[in-house]
């Protein structure tokens, strides 16, 4: 144990994010004001994340940290280490192990249940900020469920585009009222967001929490004759061969070879465990 | 027949100010009515009032509702009067930045309104947007452009055609042809004068602009300082004009 209090906060702030936490629940969509403390690492990097899991985390629980999908990615490591040092909690790389898990851009491939956690970081927690710049005006806008102009958005998608381009940060519906920003998740991930588990978001920088509860609906906006499809890359990951994950693109030099490989580490991980092997799989499958 | 609007003893003060005292007025279906005054006469003032963009201090708006019948606007819920602002009514600024979203195609801006009252089919939206083009005479190969890349006149347009696309039964307007030259203030006006025939829309134009109204208003109320100086018919008050001060402004008028 260190010489901090448990998980970095002091207990007064981790009952003032409770509280916010608890009204977002019974409030899904909302985004619950905050008093967002400076943590010891720079607005952007999960602050709010940071301060939601600070408060969620009990001594038994065993934590997991993820950054678009990956455990082994700078701020991964570094929030991992953080409530290590200040909690001393267990943790983990493996979804299924994990009760908390922390992340940022992507929701975990493998299926959450009903005992786990999962807080979202979040940049900018208002889905119609850039659409109307007035904080006044959009909370208005939620209060009384004016949101046409989210539907302006997508329509300019199509017009310009061809379809709708937006393809992460995808507006959602909670529960038929609150229009809400499910972080800038791929929208592979959309369909997801009903599930089992708690899913907490925090923005730090801007003092928002908001909540989605188990089981709860969720819709992705869309047009009738543009129904929403949930896209992601047209491969097979290299490594693991799962045709069903959401894929990144890796530049392998400059003659225009590439691959593509899950963005969930830990997913293609026990895929290769299990035996799985893609493309690149055999050659490559330790570099990774 | 009941009026369209009622409006009873309006009054807004800014502070020991007048905007504007105890305005009493109907306004009939199909009835277009025009405010004149000089700058600061409590015109726009008047007309921000009703259109509860501005609380007033004292009076009623009473709305003819196509589901409750006639009601007191400023005695609604804001959900109500903001869903009116969305139906039944519409507003179009004197300068078209106010009333039009910049940075939104033309088509958008359009389809804003449809899709606020739960519109969800794009093809239909788009449909509706570029047949609202082509009645305010832009050509719909401008469906995608933004406003910004059009002249004054085609914005002011296209504000007209936002605003009347959920086919509103009243429109409010505020000096609609300030600040275009008179060749395109005067298409401007012809298509203003065919849509309020064709759709039969009541309306209420504030304007210093004599001429616009002469051509659009049936009905005249000429404002001074905060109060309704004299009302009338139109061909009657420009005329023959009682008041001193409407003696005074339709004399003002330029002669070419």
């Amino acid at each position: 144990m260190s010489d901090y209090n448990f998980a970095y906060l002091d207990e007064q702030t981790k009952r003032m994010i409770r509280r916010a936490i608890l009204k977002g629940l019974a409030v899904p969509g909302y985004q619950v004001p905050f008093a967002s403390r400076e943590m010891p690492m720079p607005y952007g990097w999960g602050t709010g994340g940071v301060q939601v899991s600070a408060a969620t985390l009990t001594p038994e629980d065993t934590l997991k940290v993820i950054d678009q999908g990956a455990d082994d990615t700078t701020n991964a490591v570094s929030i991992r280490k953080f409530f290590e040092r200040t909690a001393g909690v267990a943790t983990t790389e493996e979804t299924t192990k994990a009760s908390v898990i922390q992340t940022r851009h992507r929701i975990p491939e493998a299926e959450l249940t009903e005992d786990q956690i999962l807080v979202y970081q979040v940049p900018i927690p208002e889905p119609l900020r850039f659409l109307e710049p007035r904080e006044t005006e959009t909370r208005k806008m939620h209060s009384l469920e004016e949101y046409g102009l989210m539907h302006v958005k997508l329509y300019e998608d199509i017009s310009q585009h061809g379809d709708i381009a937006t393809s992460y940060a995808y507006p959602v519906k909670v529960e038929d009222r609150y229009v809400m920003d499910p972080s800038p998740i791929p929208k592979f991930d959309n369909p997801k967001l009903e599930m089992a588990a708690i899913q907490l978001f925090g923005a730090g920088r801007e003092q928002r929490i908001y909540a989605v509860p188990p089981y709860t609906r969720v819709v992705s906006l869309d047009f009738e004759d543009y129904p929403f499809v949930a896209s992601k890359a047209d491969h097979a990951c290299d490594l693991c061969g799962s045709e069903q994950s959401y894929l990144d693109e890796v530049i392998l030099d400059d003659a225009g070879n590439r691959m593509f490989v899950c963005s969930d580490t830990d997913f293609c991980r026990s895929r290769r465990a299990q035996g799985h092997v893609g493309r690149l799989g055999e050659n490559e499958g330790e570099a990774a | 027949m009941t009026p369209l609007l009622q409006v009873k003893s309006l009054t807004k003060m800014y502070g020991p100010r007048i905007g504007c005292k105890d305005v009493n007025f109907d306004l009939y279906p199909g009835e277009v009515m025009g405010i004149v005054g000089e700058s600061g006469s409590g015109k726009s003032t008047l007309l921000n009032a009703m259109a509860g963009h501005h609380p007033p201090d004292r009076g009623e708006v009473v709305f003819d509702t196509r589901a409750d019948g006639p009601r007191d606007t400023l005695q609604m819920s804001e959900p109500e009067r903001r869903m009116l602002g969305r139906t039944d009514w519409a507003f179009v600024h004197q300068h078209a930045r106010d009333g039009l979203r910049m940075s939104v195609s033309a088509g958008g801006n359009i389809g804003e309104r449809l899709m606020a009252v739960g519109g969800r089919h794009y093809g239909d939206i788009r449909a509706q947007a570029a047949d609202w083009l082509g009645r305010v005479e832009i050509s719909d190969a401008r469906i995608d452009d933004r406003p910004s890349a059009f002249s004054g006149g085609m914005q002011q347009r296209l504000q007209i055609a936002r605003n009347l696309v959920t086919g509103p039964r009243l429109v409010f307007m505020d000096e609609p042809t300030g600040g275009l030259d008179v060749s395109v203030q005067a298409r401007l006006l012809d298509l203003l004068r065919s849509l309020v025939r064709e759709m039969g829309l009541s309306a209420i134009i504030v304007t210093h602009d004599l001429a616009v109204v002469r051509l659009l208003a049936d009905r005249l109320m000429v404002m001074k300082d905060g109060h309704v100086v004299e009302s009338g018919l139109t061909d009657q008050v420009l005329d023959d004009p009682q008041h001193a001060y409407t003696q005074l402004l339709v004399s003002s008028v330029l002669q070419v």
